[in-house]
Order: structure tokens, then C-alpha cells, then sequence
């Protein structure tokens, strides 16, 4: 079944030359089905009689020895430059899972989809060209976000990173997309010489040298895939706001379960220092000692942990100060205060250790809250180190005292 | 951004007025609008608000603006501290 495509705004064709036997308009492409049609032989009556329920279907027509066809395309098609497979643009539940899955840490290293061609709708010759990185979740977002629209998605190797670190890393770059677009011989499948880039691509991409090495021009996207059809249908013009990047406070909560999850194993190694010191004591070590003061111990510093992980970046408008240092540490107080409040009535609770929980709450949720500064998008590196310079001794004192405080209460 | 600010006067951003030929590919770029065009140059009108991202010095054609961008990871820059800049890595494939 072949389509012409629809939606394809005029200012993206660029055809000044009509190249020889073709026209500008749309050379209908050819979609392969997935399946070769079902054989209905009937078995003959010297054949083995059936047993149990008929055999699942064939394999697919594009499966080959050693490579299994992705479940995110629907069909093939024939072009110019070869196969190119037409990607759904509904998330299926496998899809929804694997977002789910690397949101909150797990296999967010190898997340990816293959580089190269791929489409979008029917696009023929005239259609755009998208440019996004090939870590699926970018992938997954944009496919998403362009039912109804007619493109190309070229798809490059930025290792499996998304687009804004892999333009800070270097990989969605200009050398990349010059080596993309000769791989995948993509100046024989469209009759325009556009390349539309997402904008937070521009950190890695210097548009004027990927004209100089491909010939196509860099035309600057959208920020959010989700403006990209209104983009297009705009004749690739942008709005102000689709050009502003925002942390919004939905935008700031889906970072948390990735940043909790990176302090698993440093709060097991803390935990671990933690019940060593809070068994020092006057009969020089006392397991029982270990465990009842360490419990608390433990608590203050996860206490500290979702302060600086959990509340500053909820609540980071609000916070007083600029320095995430410092808003770390007033989280960090207040949970350290909770933390003691509760535990009021624990007879391991004296004075000296609640200054030491309050002060180990205070300087882990402070440090982690400053980590928390290399994942905004407003925050700059010079900033970044001019607060650290500042708030990395103080973080490591509040520690040594903390520690000083824990051990003397014993005693 | 309004809402979220930074630290104050501390950006490595710079223009140079001169330079500039006017082409606004840096006012297309920057994902915080700290650039605009002002009589066919571009001018910084928030340079609090700039993250050093580097969009725009990168896609000038004469070089007219600079920044220098760095990682802004504090685990990061505490290497570089420790170990020097040749020695110091990324946290690793489970950081960013």
C-alpha cells in the first residue's frame, strides 16, 4: 500500500535543480510487508496425522541469521537508499517498561537503538529530515510525539546518550552527522539539502561545518519533541517558548529515582563506617552498641539522603539561597531535626549524638543537593565550582565533627 | 528561566560587538534567550541567565562570543582537584 505524503511544508523541499527523471513531486515509495503471505497447504492423508495445535507463524521476511527485526517497526520501505524501516508512532507496553526501567537507573547504559535511516509516516523525497540520538528513550520520545507526520529520522550514534549530554560529550556532532548522512546515503533518498537538528544539539554541532561536509544545512528544531508537528506545520519556524528550555517541577521529580539510586552503594559502605564507629565506645567496641546506636545513625544519614535527592530538587524554587550547597543544608537541618524529633525517646539519644545526626544529616543532604547541580539546565559550571570551593570543606568538617560528636557520646 | 536562578556574576560568557556580523544564529541557539538582535547585533540581555552551554559560541561564525563550558558535575570537578585534569574521568559509565 503505498501513500503520498501529506504534511510536508513546502519550505523544507528546496528543490532548485530537478534532478534528471525525477520531479519535485513525490515518487511513491514501496512498502515490503513484514510476512510472507501464510501457505495453506493441506496435508496430505499419508502425512503424519497433526498432533496438538498448529504451528506458530513463519518467520518474519526481514529476519536474517543473527539479527532479529525490532518490534517498534511496522513495516519496510523500499527507497532509493536502500530498506528503511517505518517506525510506529505508539508506545507499545514494552516500550513504556523500558522507560520505566532506565528512569530509575537500571540498564540506562545500554538503552539504545540503531543508528541510521529510519521513517516516519510515508515521507517521500521531499520530507524532512529529524536528527535525534540513539538512546531509545530520546527515540521513543520523539516517534512518539509525530503521529500523522511524514519525515525521516536520521538517527546517529551518540553511543546511547541523549541529545543535550551527547552534544556536551561531543558525539552528536557535526563529524557524526556528516558520517551519518553519507552512510546512509541520504542525498539520494531526499531532493532538499535540510537537516532539521533538536536546538539543545547546538552545544555539539557547529551548523556551518556540517554544510561544508555534507552539503546539508542545519535548520535549528524545536526544544520538546511535542513541538515539532506545530514546528513543521509552521514552515519551520519556532515560537519564542519552543526555543526556552523549562524544569518544571514534573521535569525536576523524574530525575529522583535515578539520583536515589546512585547513592545505594555509598549509603551501604556509610552504613557499614557507621556501625563500626557507633560501637567504639569505653569497652572498646560493643556490638550491641554498634547496632542500637548505629540504627539511628543510619536513619539521619538516609534522612539526608532524601533531603538532598528528594526535597531540594521537589521543592528547589522555593528554597532559600542560590548555592545548591545551601539549600541542601537547610534540608538537610530540617531532616536532621525530624530524625531527632522522632527518636526522642530512644535512650541512645543524648545531646552530643543529636548534634551529630543533625550535623551528618546537614552535610549529606548538602553535598548530594550540590551534586544535584549537574543535572539542571540553568545551572553553569563556573557557578558550580565557585560554590563547591565553598561548601566541599565545610561538608567535610560537618562530617569530621559528626563523627567526633558520635564517638564522644559514647563515652 | 525566570522562576530558577543561578549564582549571580560569576558566567564566563562574552561578546565582542565588533565582531559580530549580525547573522543571529546565537539568539536561535541559546536555550535561555540571553542573546537577542539589536540593530543587526547581537546583544546579551540576561548573562545571569546563561549556563555556559556553549550553543552559542560554538555555532558563531566569527568567533564574536566565548564561554568556557565545563562538565558542572561535582563529582567531576573533585577529581580534577584530586587527580589533575589529565587524570581525572567522569564518574564512570553509571553517572551521566
Amino acid at each position: 500500500m503505498v501513500k503520498v505524503a501529506m504534511e510536508t511544508d513546502q519550505s523544507s523541499c528546496g528543490c532548485n535543480e530537478p534532478q534528471q527523471n525525477r520531479c519535485c513531486s513525490s515518487k511513491p515509495l514501496e512498502m515490503l510487508p513484514m510476512y510472507a503471505p501464510e501457505d495453506h497447504r493441506q496435508t496430505a492423508a499419508d502425512d503424519v496425522p497433526c498432533c496438538g495445535p498448529p504451528a506458530g507463524p513463519a518467520s518474519g521476511m526481514h529476519e536474517k541469521p543473527g539479527y532479529i527485526v525490532c518490534r517498534f517497526v511496522e513495516a519496510f520501505a523500499d527507497t532509493p537508499a536502500g530498506l528503511v524501516p517505518r517506525v510506529k508512532t505508539r508506545l507499545a507496553p514494552q516500550d513504556h517498561l523500558g522507560t520505566l526501567r532506565v528512569r530509575v537507573g537500571i540498564g540506562r547504559n545500554d538503552y539504545k537503538v540503531a543508528p541510521g535511516l529510519y521513517a516516519l509516516g510515508w515521507p517521500d523525497a521531499n520530507a524532512p529530515v529529524l536528527v535525534t540520538a540513539n538512546y531509545k528513550l530520546s527515540f521513543d520520545f520523539l516517534r512518539s510525539q509525530l503521529a500523522g507526520v511524514h519525515a525521516w529520522l536520521l538517527v546517529l550514534d551518540t553511543r546511547g546518550i541523549n541529545v543535550w549530554c551527547a552534544a556536551g560529550k561531543g558525539t552528536f556532532g557535526a563529524r557524526e552527522i556528516i558520517d551519518r548522512v553519507r552512510s546512509t546515503r541520504l542525498d539520494q533518498l531526499v531532493n532538499h539539502r535540510k537537516l532539521i537538528l533538536p536546538q539543545l544539539g547546538a552545544p555539539g554541532v557547529a551548523a556551518r561545518q556540517v554544510k561544508k561536509g555534507c552539503g546539508f544545512e542545519v535548520v535549528w528544531g524545536p526544544i520538546r519533541a511535542s513541538d515539532l508537528p506545530a514546528f513543521l506545520a509552521a514552515g519551520c519556524t519556532a515560537e519564542e517558548k519552543m526555543r526556552r528550555v523549562t524544569f518544571s517541577m514534573a521535569e525536576r521529580m523524574v530525575l529522583v529515582p535515578v539520583e536515589l539510586a546512585l547513592t545505594r552503594k555509598p549509603l551501604l559502605w556509610a552504613a557499614l563506617a557507621i556501625f563500626l564507629l557507633s560501637g567504639v565506645g569505653p569497652h572498646v567496641f560493643s556490638t550491641s552498641a554498634a547496632w542500637g546506636r548505629g540504627v539511628l545513625a543510619v536513619l539521619a544519614c538516609v534522612a539526608g539522603v532524601l533531603a538532598g535527592c528528594l526535597a531540594v530538587p521537589c521543592l528547589l524554587p522555593w528554597i532559600p539561597g542560590r548555592a545548591f550547597a545551601f539549600k541542601g543544608a537547610l534540608a538537610g537541618l530540617a531532616a536532621g531535626l525530624v530524625v531527632v524529633l522522632a527518636m526522642a525517646a530512644n535512650p541512645n539519644l543524648t545531646g552530643m549524638s543529636a548534634a551529630a545526626l543533625i550535623a551528618l544529616a546537614t552535610a549529606v543532604s548538602s553535598y548530594l543537593a550540590m551534586n544535584f547541580t549537574g543535572t539542571t539546565p540553568f545551572t553553569s559550571p563556573t557557578g558550580v565550582e565557585k560554590e563547591m570551593r565553598r561548601a566541599i570543606p565545610l561538608q567535610i568538617g560537618a562530617i569530621l565533627l559528626a563523627a567526633g560528636l558520635w564517638i564522644g557520646a559514647a563515652f | 528561566m525566570h522562576v530558577l536562578r543561578y549564582i549571580d556574576d560569576v558566567v564566563t560568557l562574552k561578546l565582542n560587538e565588533d565582531a559580530c556580523v549580525g547573522c543571529g544564529a546565537c539568539t536561535l541557539v541559546c536555550p535561555h534567550g540571553v542573546l537577542t538582535m539589536n540593530n543587526r547585533k547581537a546583544r546579551i540581555v540576561d548573562l545571569n541567565g546563561c549556563m555556559e552551554c556553549g550553543a552559542c559560541a560554538k555555532n558563531c561564525p566569527v568567533g564574536a562570543l566565548s564561554v568556557t563550558p565545563g562538565v558542572g558535575c561535582a563529582a567531576y570537578i573533585i577529581q580534577v582537584w584530586i587527580k589533575g585534569k589529565e587524570k581525572a574521568a567522569c564518574g564512570g559509565p553509571g553517572c551521566c
